[in-house]
């Protein structure tokens, strides 16, 4: 294998691993401060062990988002030194915005809201907890900015083959770029929902029925409930607006050949470059055509428009970006399902998660991790879709790409690999282990001070 | 000045100044709590759990300070960017495998089960160490113009270590001031260890660097230039000094002068960054790219920095805000 495709696999393998984390701590941060929030309120204990049971989480994906999130800041020169050298006059200023105002913020106020409780009086450890939350919904914020200029470019010109800024609100709020933040900070607070709902329903099943439990569990489930009926619109949206910039990645999810009318929405198909057709269909008549052009003759476009007379072809792979869209897609409906059904028997009769038989619990648990799958799937229909283009229109991938010796690259690449693996094990046991724990009662009993009362301990311990 | 009349002179050497700061901030900070990971073997179990105690709150934050250099290298200094780390892959790579094991064995060590904690242990050690090392090596490559030579190899290898030795000795200083008992007594020990490859970690890159370029050595050895550098060298002499004497000094009844070895390895680390900046000025690629060739366009430049202008002051104050709140002796960590 060649330095570009290894160099390809490198940064996907990266920014797979780094998007995990972040995707849990821009909402968890929220629904820590909404659990602190009740706990001011109410002053009722549940609510202060479902804090502090997920603060333990959200201090550990942070710190796994931290340390991948470096790398990720290490890749661009190490293997896309033609990225910041076409479009760093554009890049640069938001990569440099975000560390100004988001990585600062988050990472100095973490300290604080991990182990300021008894520090630092409670209305301080409020803010922290609010500034740390904010702090990651501005990262996501600026990179989504950057990422969807990338794929619909806007506000700049070239000179002499290097992009230079013509207009930074136009570069900002770039065509793609609300739908994709809305759409990222969706899965981000789905896939929080599910693993909520997931370890709650894990404890709930090994016989912990603590109220800390029970109102973490009914916090997932419901967050889940009324964010995916949201999400599926916002993804709608989202593919609109994709049809309208970016055709060819479309016609690559609905792997359509022929731009024309009447186009039925795949369920099954195997798509085949060589033959430039596809195998064993199985879908719904004229749904794609419906969804797109909301008619059934509308026309969609298809993949064969994009290959010049000469044979180069211009979309990106098929197959991938084809299969990629339909696992979000099912998982999306997959959470429908469960959260809808879940929400629904919790309601009736206001029983609870008693309400609740057991196989949904069960299934809870798997469902644990949906977001991430649904969330890589996501990023991989979008940014293989853009492909051969880096940044559309402007800068193709192979430019970008670094003059490093492949074997370096791919001995590099094994061991992130091996790194990658085990931290997601650990990680993952982790999480489990804890949840158990809290059964077993070894956590510390509650020996805090309603908030507020902290202040007359914040002597620190010397 | 002539120079501020045109923004593509002080543009550069505005940003080239942040990202020296930003470095020397970063070397600094996470250079304290790189220190503490690599002097994780000779401490016992509960004494390391007091040295993650003294960093827990910082390190995160400590971090950044490397996030924000090699942004503003990314984006005041586009093509040096790329020749840099394209040029450094390995260590690169190395280091980052170093940053991301003892960054999450931080968690990980509280958080598995009781058997795995010395695991996490060793991770949060062989992270430290493998960071320092890969970071130290690249400090050597760059003084040596980022070539490749077994001579090169050779010099690189040995600010490897000399790095890492310094790393643990501003460690030890920051664990006299934060800890006590036996843990402060040992760190004064350490840091009393540590000396000696300060002095001549110092010393070989303060030989070499004139002696590989033609061009350092006018600038540091002929009249005026050397009249006024003189005072570089002899405050050197002075923080050893001092240093020397506060260690001895420690520990007392009163805990009076904990901080002044700390202090003082932080003056040392400033001389001797503000050395070798001055020896690579102009050059951001040793000896092949003036920061002055590979700024970017000026209006992107001006963007960022009006960004910095406003958010760096905000910056300090909460980083002091932190540093506020956990001030004194590391207690236990709980987030309770
Ligand atoms: C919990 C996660 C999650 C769920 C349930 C869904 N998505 Fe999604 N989707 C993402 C998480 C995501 C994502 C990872 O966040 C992406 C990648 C880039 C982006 O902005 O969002 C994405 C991208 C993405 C794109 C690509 C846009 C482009 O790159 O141009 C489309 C068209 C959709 N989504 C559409 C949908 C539809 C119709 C869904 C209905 C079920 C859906 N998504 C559920
Ligand atoms: C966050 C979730 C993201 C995921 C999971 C993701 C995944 C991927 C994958 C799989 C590729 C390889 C495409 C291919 O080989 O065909 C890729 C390419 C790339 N993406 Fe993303 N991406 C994400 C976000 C971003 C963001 C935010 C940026 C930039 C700010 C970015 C920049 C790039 C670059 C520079 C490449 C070039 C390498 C290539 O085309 O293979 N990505 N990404
Ligand atoms: C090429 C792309 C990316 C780069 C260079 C990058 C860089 C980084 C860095 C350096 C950090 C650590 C910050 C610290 O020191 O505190 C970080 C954390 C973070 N990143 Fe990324 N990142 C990228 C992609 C993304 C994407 C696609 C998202 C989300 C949509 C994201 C969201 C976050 C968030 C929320 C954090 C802070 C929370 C956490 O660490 O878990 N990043 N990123």
């Amino acid at each position: 294998m060649d330095t570009l495709i290894l160099s390809r696999i490198q940064f996907g393998a990266n920014i797979s691993f780094h998007i995990l984390f972040p995707t849990i701590t821009i909402a968890l941060g929220w629904v820590l401060l909404f659990f602190k929030l009740r706990f001011n309120w109410t002053g009722d204990m549940k609510w202060m062990e479902a804090y502090r049971f997920w603060v333990k989480v959200f201090a550990l994906s942070f710190a796994m988002g931290v340390v991948s999130g470096i790398t990720m800041s290490f890749q661009f020169g190490t293997n896309w030194p033609g990225f910041m050298e076409t479009v760093g006059n554009i890049a640069g200023p938001l990569l440099a915005y975000e560390v100004l105002t988001a990585f600062f913020l988050e990472a100095v106020f973490l300290g604080i809201m991990l182990f300021g409780f008894s520090r630092v009086p409670g209305w301080l450890h409020t803010t922290a907890t609010f500034l740390v939350a904010f702090g990651t919904t501005m990262s996501a914020f600026w990179i989504i900015v950057l990422n969807s200029w990338m794929h619909t470019p806007a506000g700049y010109e070239i000179r002499d083959g290097v992009a230079f800024a013509t207009d930074w609100f136009a570069i900002i709020f770039n065509p793609s770029m609300p739908y994709r933040f809305t759409h990222m900070l969706l899965a981000s607070g789905l896939t929080v929902a599910f693993l909520i709902a997931g370890l709650s329903a894990f404890r709930w099943l090994i016989g912990d029925r603590s109220n800390g439990v029970r109102a973490a569990l009914k916090t997932g489930v419901y967050l889940a409930a009324l964010l995916i009926p949201v999400q599926i619109l916002m993804g709608d949206l989202h593919g609109l607006n994709t049809l309208e910039h970016q055709p060819q990645k479309v016609a690559a999810m609905e792997g359509n050949w022929e731009t024309g009318p009447n186009v039925p929405l795949l369920l099954f198909a195997i798509p085949d470059e060589q033959a430039r057709e596809n195998r064993m269909e199985i879908g719904i008549p004229n749904m794609a055509s419906i969804i797109l052009k909301h008619k059934a003759d509308g026309v969609v476009p298809g993949l064969n428009d994009f290959v010049t007379a000469d044979g180069d072809v211009l979309h990106p792979p098929v197959a991938p970006v084809f299969w990629s869209f339909r696992i979000m897609v099912g998982t999306g409906f997959a959470m429908l399902f469960l959260s809808w059904a879940a929400s629904l028997l919790m309601l009736r009769k206001g029983r609870g998660p008693e309400g609740l038989p057991k196989v949904l619990l069960v299934a809870m648990v798997p469902m644990a991790f949906s977001g991430w799958v649904a969330t890589l799937a996501g990023w991989y229909t979008t940014e293989i879709g853009r492909q051969p283009w880096l940044v559309q229109g402007v800068l193709t991938t192979k430019q970008a790409v670094a003059d490093v010796p492949a074997p370096l690259v791919w001995t590099t690449l094994a061991a992130y690999l091996a790194i990658y693996a085990l931290l997601l094990v650990a990680y993952i046991y982790v999480l489990f282990y804890l949840a158990r724990k809290g059964v077993d009662g070894e956590l510390p009993k509650p020996r805090t001070p309603l908030a507020g009362q902290a202040l007359n301990r914040s002597v620190p311990a010397e | 000045m002539e120079m501020f009349d045109d923004p593509a002179r002080w543009l550069p050497f505005t940003f080239a100044a942040l990202m020296g700061v930003s470095i020397l901030i970063y070397v600094i900070l996470d250079g304290f709590d790189l220190g503490v990971g690599v002097l994780f073997p000779f401490a016992t179990d509960e004494e390391k759990d007091t040295m993650v105690a003294s960093i827990g709150p910082f390190w995160d934050a400590n971090e950044t300070w490397l996030v924000l250099a090699i942004g503003l290298l990314l984006v005041a200094f586009p093509s040096a960017h790329g020749t840099i780390l394209t040029a450094l892959y390995l260590p690169v790579a190395i280091m980052l495998i170093g940053l991301i094991l003892r960054g999450v064995a931080f968690e990980f060590r509280v958080k598995a089960p009781t058997p795995h904690k010395r695991l996490w242990n060793w991770a949060f050690f062989g992270g430290s160490l493998l960071t320092s090392l890969a970071q130290g090596y690249m400090l050597g490559k760059y003084v040596m113009g980022l070539e490749f030579t077994l001579g090169t190899w050779a010099f690189s290898a040995i600010t490897a270590v000399f790095l890492t030795v310094a790393y643990s000795f501003i460690g030890a200083c920051w664990l006299i001031l934060k800890t006590e008992y036996t843990l402060q007594a040992k760190a004064v020990d350490w840091a009393k260890g540590g000396i000696w490859g300060v002095v001549i970690g110092f010393g070989a890159i303060s030989l070499a660097t004139p002696l590989v370029s033609p061009r350092i050595f006018d600038k540091w050895f002929s009249l005026p230039e050397i009249l006024w550098l003189a005072p570089l060298p002899i405050l050197s002499g002075v923080v050893f000094y001092l240093l020397w004497r506060s260690l001895n000094a420690l520990p007392n009844a009163t805990d009076k002068g904990a901080i002044l070895p700390f202090i003082c390895a932080i003056t040392l680390f400033t001389l001797a960054f503000g050395g070798l900046a001055y020896s690579f000025y102009p050059y951001v690629v040793p000896e092949k790219l003036t920061i002055y060739e590979a700024a970017s366009a000026p209006e992107s430049l001006m963007i960022i920095l009006v960004g910095t202008i406003f958010v760096l002051p905000m910056i300090g104050g909460y980083t002091a805000l932190a540093y506020t709140v956990f001030k004194g002796k590391a207690a236990e960590l709980r987030y309770d």
